[in-house]
């Protein structure tokens, strides 16, 4: 009997990766799948933060595909090392902070690596030629393969129709005629190929796989390498992007206001780190500030805070300030209007 | 019993760290895992089925969730 082929197949938790594996299952091939955890992630911890998300609880799409496929599935934390894709992609970014096509080498890059220690022998994803602007074009293809070292073991089923053959079809161990030609936008050949396999209720991300690929996000992460004057990140700085709103009142500080009880929780966790903002004398919601302080900026700070207490139309609030979980100061201030919160403090 | 404290992480982190562990371990041990993100009472039970482990017993004891895994074969 023939050896059964092995591939690792790029698991993102959309449709697409998910059919590609499931071709590949079709074709006998032993399938497992990786997914890789940059922190910029859709799938994952947000839902834990927001009460209103508790309630119902979100699963995670590529565990859940996984468990579709009946295939194993390995997570890996690429956190660190997904730092320099981000700061210093090679070719650029998407409409927003999205690196698209710097990630999709690395990552591919990664399930090679993956792939010759595990002994697989090829790689597979879901990519289709013309789905996304960025990184899934036809002159994109071959320069994924070719950058992430994965060359011509790097199989995408949904479209391999459509590009040159790879060594998995050429040895015979997928037979190419099985393989689709799918290209461009439309979502339908896809639908119509889940609903073949019988997959219902997969995930339709519209954006993309990461928060990346949100304007708002990407405006928060530019404004912190701006005020820090250098590109660079740890992982608590990209959660509390996702966390309250977010104001910028002097280039050398933000706040960071807790808009409900899930957040304020969130935002405690914190409390050793940063210096902290809370009303005394209403009930109002904590706040991180992120930055240094000079002269009446704690009183500048403590005033955006009130405005978002229950206090926000008394004379006066009282506001503790608290710097590395210690209280340094108590004021009292009269909480500004609507209107003196000025709108290019908004990030 | 193998302890794993995966407290203030939030998922697919506590996954992660549940996977890593029951790398080193043998088929038949049990790892205790405390987690604080609520994400986990649905994304480890999932991982597990999918790579073969048990879940033997899932607790809420004070804001924290405790999961026991009985490491499978594989
Ligand atoms: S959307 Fe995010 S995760 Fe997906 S390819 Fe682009 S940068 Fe990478």
């Amino acid at each position: 009997m023939a050896t059964q082929r092995k591939a690792v197949a790029l698991i993102s938790g959309g449709l697409d990766s998910l059919l590609a594996a499931k071709v590949m299952l079709e074709q006998g091939i032993h399938v497992e799948g990786i997914n890789f955890y940059t922190g910029f992630c859709v799938e994952g911890h947000t839902h834990a933060i927001r009460k209103k998300d508790k309630a119902k609880p979100k699963r995670n799409n590529a565990l859940w595909s996984a468990e579709q496929l009946g295939i194993k599935l390995h997570i890996i934390d690429v956190i660190e090392e997904y730092k320099d894709v981000l700061i210093n992609p090679k070719h650029g970014y998407g409409q927003n902070m999205n690196p698209c096509l710097d990630c999709k080498v690395f990552m591919v890059g990664k399930a090679k690596e993956w792939a010759d220690e595990n002994g697989f022998d090829f790689i597979i994803t879901g990519e289709v030629i013309g789905q996304r602007p960025m990184s899934q074009r036809k002159e994109t293809m071959p320069v994924i393969s070719r950058e992430s070292g994965a060359d011509d073991r790097l199989l995408r089923p949904l479209c391999a129709q459509n590009l040159p053959e790879t060594l998995p079809e050429k040895e015979g161990w997928v037979n190419r005629d099985e393989l689709y030609g799918f290209s461009g936008r439309t979502r339908k050949p896809q639908m119509a190929l889940a609903e073949k396999f019988g997959f219902v209720d997969y995930a339709q991300p519209a954006g993309g796989c990461c928060f990346l690929t949100d304007k708002a996000y990407s405006v928060k992460l530019t404004d912190l390498w701006a005020s820090r004057g250098k590109k660079e990140y740890e992982i608590d700085d990209i959660m509390l992007l996702k966390v309250g709103r977010h104001f910028r009142p002097k280039p050398h500080f933000k706040l960071i206001v807790a808009r409900e009880e899930g957040e304020n929780n969130f935002l405690q966790g914190y409390r050793k780190q940063f210096i902290t903002l809370r009303t005394m004398s209403h009930k109002g919601p904590l706040t991180l500030l992120d930055g240094t302080i000079e002269d009446d900026d704690l009183e500048l700070a403590a005033k955006i805070v009130a405005r978002f207490s229950q206090g926000r139309d008394a004379d006066t609030v009282d506001v503790e300030v608290a710097e590395l979980g210690e209280v340094i100061k108590n004021i009292s201030v009269k909480p500004f209007a609507v209107d003196e919160i000025q709108e290019a403090w908004r990030v | 019993m193998i302890e794993l404290d995966a407290r203030r992480l939030m998922c697919p982190m506590p996954v992660i760290k549940t996977q890593d562990a029951i790398k080193t371990m043998v088929s038949g041990d049990n790892l205790r895992v405390t987690c604080t993100d609520p994400g986990v009472m649905q994304d480890i039970p999932a991982w597990c089925r999918i790579n073969g482990h048990t879940v033997l017993k899932i607790e809420e004891i004070d804001h924290e969730f405790i999961l026991t895994i009985e490491v499978g074969n594989d």
